[in-house]
């Protein structure tokens, strides 16, 4: 595709996104209004996400994309394919391989280095849409520090159901000052999101960039007598037995047969590869 | 057994060559030309590049042909060939009063200078099934005339000389460009104006209906409408001077309305505008209706709480590219979010149980 610029678009849409970026990374959890582009792939399926990623490659990286934890859902190859095309940059399913990873409603198993920056998709950028569906008011109650709705909206989830009732795009603080959406990532990621790598978050509908430079402070919003609790479903992977990842409940039959395995294919194979057995893997060797 | 889903990207690229085969269709029945499609579905080009935001109409038919005639799709298929143009300049404003028009009507009077023009307009047709056009080979017999090389007031104009119509302030400021900077509220109209020209047709039209049926009422009469090509000019540093790049045919539409007055305004007619590429008599319409609407706050009328008024509520959610997008990606999966909840209910339920339970004991 030699008619495109490299990454697709052209230098000048490049640095502007750049500066958003580096403003984000200014004001961590602070979202920056992009002039986002128009992609050749849909909005809401990923084109923030693509547009920082193709903002962000060089052509030396290493590209990973994943969608729900995996490398092979149709809409990760889509936009590895993407750039595989408009950036002929190197891609990878390996999680430490890649300098660059694209992720829709994950974060990887694998702890990740100062090496690497991890690009979200992400549909609806604003905590408090749901709350308030005007980006006028919204913008000011930001501004304001005013987040007073939310903790209102999590109280009464505790007061109607003994818990609060996000489970995923579960609304984050950030270094005391911005309230943040994570994007849709299950609760059971947030904690990982205070991490060595940099983050960085593109909502291209919305028009909004937003970032997190390593280590930055990032607490998941609670209660002292409802502390975070980053659930997941009470397994150990079929697989590979892994008790610590996050898991996908596979329909195995239709008399209410289920299995639960890795959301992360890669983190999964590797540990298969070193051997290591869940209880159908275990049975077929048998 | 249960087998990994793999194969994500094998699945892909034989969706893409069984679509292909569809597109085409029997490969008995003749293969559409580009050609074709611009000069016979010309108004469904006309459409693809006015929310396209790109005038050319080659490519729009392409676009059309490529999306099976989903106009939605060959809409998104020319924007995203428009991200990649560079831009290298912008032209002067067009000139409509210029226009060389070849369907003009005033629905506000019954004969005004330059005449009514009812140019190749449906408006009149009895919308009778042609069966003749179901047989090949037709040749239509026109009468033609000179055409007269005349300017065409707008009748605007003749309103505005006797004060009657609320002026428009001429502006040396360049509009602000949604394509290039992100959208922020409050919008000025110039702003709201680009937004409802690449606004979705059905939307806009939902949106002036609405004003028609008592949301928002303005009461629009078309003062004008008029349809033709007028060039574009830009001017070349270099050179000192304008030069032509060509000619664009659009549709321009004024609205007058009623308007009886408020605290900062005296009774006089206001005005809505509609401007959009090809001709696109609905669109046009619509969007001065929309326009006229959203100008509330700076005509000093009450907000009633429409939707057509709310500026925030129809900018971000007249364009059907960012609409169509949202709306399709449900469509991904969402297994990992979906997951969550489903820990979520089964942990609220078993708690529910446990707790009706020991009610139920009593």
């Amino acid at each position: 595709m030699s008619d495109y610029n490299f990454a697709y678009l052209d230098e000048q849409t490049k640095r502007m996104i750049r500066r958003a970026i580096l403003k984000g990374l200014a004001i961590p959890g602070y979202q920056v209004p992009f002039a986002s582009r128009e992609m050749p792939m849909p909005y809401g399926w990923g084109t923030g996400g693509v547009q920082v990623s193709a903002a962000t490659l060089t052509p030396e990286d290493t590209l990973k994309v994943i969608d729900q934890g995996a490398d092979d859902t149709t809409n990760a190859v889509s936009i590895r394919k993407f750039f595989e095309k408009t950036a002929e940059v190197g891609t990878t399913t390996e999680t430490s391989a890649a300098t660059v990873i694209q992720t829709r409603h994950r974060i990887p198993e694998e702890d990740l280095s100062e090496d690497q920056i991890l690009v979200y998709q992400v549909p609806i950028p604003e905590p408090l849409r749901f709350l308030e569906p005007r980006e006028t008011e919204t913008r000011k109650m930001h501004a304001l520090e005013e987040y007073g709705l939310m903790h209102v909206k999590l109280y009464e989830d505790i007061a109607k159901h003994g818990h609060i009732a996000t489970s995923y795009a579960y609304p984050v603080k950030v270094e005391d000052r911005y309230v943040m959406d994570p994007s849709p990532i299950p609760k059971f990621d947030n904690p990982k999101m205070e991490m060595s790598a940099i983050q960085l978050f593109g909502a291209g509908r919305e028009q909004r960039i937003y970032a997190l430079p390593p280590y930055t402070k990032v607490v998941s919003l609670d209660f002292e007598d409802h502390p975070f609790d980053p659930s997941k479903a009470p397994h150990a992977c079929a697989l590979c037995g892994a008790e610590d990842s996050y898991l996908d409940e596979v329909i195995t039959d239709d008399k209410g047969g289920r299995m639960f395995v890795c959301s992360d294919t890669d983190y999964c194979e590797k540990r298969r590869a070193e051997g290591h057995t869940g209880d159908l893997t275990k049975e077929t060797a048998a | 057994m249960y087998v990994a889903v793999k194969g994500g990207e094998r699945a892909i690229e034989n969706a893409h060559a069984w679509l292909a085969e569809e597109r085409r269709g029997d490969t008995s029945v003749e293969e559409l030309s580009i050609a074709q499609i611009r000069e016979q579905l010309k108004l469904a080009v006309n459409r693809v590049m006015a929310e396209g935001s790109l005038y050319d109409p080659d490519l729009a038919a392409l676009a059309i042909k490529q999306a099976r005639g989903d106009l939605i799709e060959a809409i998104f298929l020319i924007r995203a060939y428009r991200t990649t143009l560079p831009r290298f300049g912008s032209s002067n404003p067009i000139e409509t009063s210029e226009m060389d028009c070849e369907r003009r009507i005033s629905a506000t009077f019954k004969d005004l200078p330059g005449g009514q023009v009812l140019g190749p307009t449906f408006d009149y047709t009895h919308r009778l099934l042609d069966f003749k056009l179901a047989a090949d080979g037709e040749t239509i017999e026109v009468p033609e005339r000179d055409a007269v090389p005349e300017t065409v007031p707008h009748v605007t104009e003749f309103l505005n000389k006797e004060g009657l119509i609320q002026d428009e302030a001429a502006s040396e400021d360049t509009p602000p460009d949604l394509t290039r900077e992100p959208l922020e509220l409050p919008a000025d109209r110039a702003l709201r104006l680009q937004s409802l020209a690449r606004a979705d047709e059905g939307f806009t039209l939902g949106m002036a209906y609405s004003t028609q049926r008592g949301y928002g009422r303005t009461h629009a009469f078309v003062g004008e409408l008029r349809i033709g090509a007028v060039s574009v000019e830009m001017d070349i540093p270099e050179l000192g001077f304008a030069i032509d790049l060509g000619e664009i045919t659009v549709t321009e539409c004024e609205t007058v309305n009623q308007f009886t007055g408020s605290k900062t305004e005296p009774p006089q007619f206001t005005r809505g505008y509609g401007l959009v590429f090809g001709q696109s008599e609905r669109k046009s319409i619509s969007m001065s209706l929309v326009d006229r609407a959203l100008r509330w706050e700076e005509l000093g009328e009450d907000n009633v709480g429409a939707p057509a008024q709310d500026a925030e509520f129809v900018l971000y959610h007249g364009d059907n590219i960012q609409a169509t997008g949202f709306l399709e990606h449900i469509k991904l999966p969402h297994y990992v979010d979906f997951q969550s909840e489903l820990e979520l209910i089964r942990k609220l339920r078993r708690e529910a149980m446990e707790r009706a339970v020991p009610e139920a004991a009593e």
